[in-house]
């Protein structure tokens, strides 16, 4: 590997893709389609009183076949940021490496953070330069979210797959279960959430998104695995641990499984035959 | 027929030795020492926003005197090829040994084909697990490489303040005694250093996946009081 050094008009500036790319570790987008890969679904981020929550599911799909149990789709992007993916599991998992790196890679060179606007940009450039190998099946679509510290408040942005980059205010949802998730985030949001509803509320939108879309795992209480979250505030991104999280799960299935209502109990037609019984 | 002048190799070498010896001593000295918790580099830079210490990856540092836009080159590159060895191979395979390595290159290549050495002399720390696996390298202008194990001064009157920090020195200070035999090495019988002369940092050993933490004016300004 070539020491890096550069010609005064000739210097990369603070982007590690761009060292990268004239290093020529970048790799060319496949020539036709890529098919059975493995694809990751339904993250969601919604933003509350302090900052942001994130939450994800851990299943990857081939197909109609479970390729992994555990896989991880949320992830900090720095210590005040995250980023959450859906789409097919290679290409996502290394555009958020790449992410990681550009955005500490800007910090050392240049000695100060990016600002939070800036390290959406980055993300939809590096969506928009995946756009060919997403014609070919390589679709990732991700989720950023983030604590603005200039402004002090907790903001969501949304992709699509061409690096269209759309800032929500209240939530944001991609993969495959991400109409489930969002309908369910939508019906119990209100502004200024607290953080327990906040992450109550991601946990019910996953297990509705899990019931409804086959690509998307729900809880698996067997081997212990439940979907990643993650709060960012402004003391910075901080997983929340498996306990905690089997811990809402449990409760929400406690709450599921009580009988809310008894109405439709007795006037339910029976083998009897039509009519009351005397 | 004009024959140009002969001019021995001795003579270059000695010549280009004092150009760069002399644009290095015009710039104030650095200090590093292991401690304790990490390693601690002080410099003397009344500036605090053109920095001569900065991050080069999660355990090594990278710090300069001399010329500012050479050493800042070398900084830079010297995080290009960090980052990319992390990211080719793995982050645990970016050292400071081979970093050093790739700077000697440079730096001996500028000093004998290029019309002018670099005025510069760098420094790269990583620090270790324990005190006696952290590394100093301390390279000069023509590419030597020196492999210091407890601390090391870069800079124009290296000798006198390498001196004056050996006899406070001892091995396992903690942060603020190694921090105050810094400033002191620096500034010298006849000086006193504020707060806002300096700009310190460190590479903590404990602490996460990036040891590297800068000391704030007022962080420095409760530490010397």
């Amino acid at each position: 590997m070539a020491f890096p050094l550069y010609q005064p008009g000739d210097d990369p500036g603070p982007s590690f893709a761009e060292v990268l790319r004239r290093s020529g570790g970048v790799p060319p987008a496949p020539p036709g389609p890529v098919a059975e890969v493995t694809h990751g679904t339904t993250v969601v981020a919604l933003r509350y009183a302090d900052g942001v929550v994130m939450a994800g599911d851990r299943r990857a799909t081939s197909g109609n076949l479970i390729s992994h149990r555990s896989m991880e789709k949320v992830f900090p992007a720095d210590r005040h940021s995250g980023v959450a993916i859906a789409g097919a599991a290679g290409p996502a998992v290394e555009m958020v490496e790449l992410f990681q790196l550009q955005l500490e890679h800007y910090e050392k060179v240049e000695g100060v953070e990016l600002s939070l606007e800036g390290k959406a940009n980055q993300l939809s450039l590096m969506v928009r330069s995946n756009l060919p190998a997403a014609m070919q099946g390589l679709v990732v679509v991700p989720v950023f979210a983030g604590y603005d510290l200039r402004r002090r408040v907790g903001r969501l942005f949304q992709y699509d797959i061409t690096g269209g980059r759309y800032e929500e205010s209240d939530f944001a949802t991609t993969g495959s279960g991400r109409l489930h998730a969002g309908t369910v985030v939508k019906l119990g949001y209100r502004s200024g959430i607290s953080r327990d509803d906040a992450l109550d509320l991601a946990i019910s939108a996953l297990f509705q998104a899990a019931d409804e879309d086959s690509a998307t795992g729900g809880p698996d209480l067997v081997r212990g695995i439940y979907p990643t979250m993650a709060t960012i505030t402004a003391e910075g991104f901080e997983r929340i641990d498996e306990d905690q999280v089997a811990g809402r799960f449990r409760h929400l299935v406690e709450r599921l499984s009580t009988p809310e209502s008894t109405a439709s109990m007795g006037s339910a037609p029976t083998m009897d035959g039509g009519g009351p019984t005397t | 027929m004009t024959m140009p002048f002969y001019v021995s190799p001795e003579q270059v070498m000695k010549d280009r030795a004092d150009y760069a010896r002399k644009g290095i001593a015009r710039g104030r000295s650095l200090v590093a020492a292991t401690y304790a918790d990490g390693i601690l580099l002080c410099a003397e830079n009344p500036s605090s926003r053109l920095r001569k210490i900065s991050e080069i990856y999660d355990r090594i540092a990278f710090a300069g005197v001399g010329k500012y836009n050479e050493f800042d080159q070398l900084r830079i590159a010297g995080i290009r090829a960090a980052d990319l060895k992390g990211y080719a191979y793995s982050r645990e395979d970016v050292d400071a040994r081979s970093l050093a390595n790739n700077y000697a290159q440079i730096l001996g290549q500028v000093f004998t084909h290029e019309m002018k050495p670099l005025e510069v002399e760098i420094l790269v720390a990583e620090v270790g697990p324990t005190p006696a696996d952290d590394r100093l390298f301390h390279l000069l202008y023509d590419g030597t490489v020196v492999d210091e194990s407890r601390f090391t001064v870069l800079g124009g009157e290296a000798e006198a303040i390498a001196e004056r920090m050996a006899q406070r020195y001892a091995d396992d200070l903690d942060q603020r005694a190694v921090l105050e035999a810094s400033t002191a090495a620096l500034a010298g019988a006849d000086r006193v250093l504020a707060a806002g002369d300096l700009e310190v940092a460190v590479l903590a050993r404990e602490g996460g996946r990036r040891a590297f933490r800068r000391l704030s004016e007022p962080d420095l300004a409760g530490i010397l009081a």
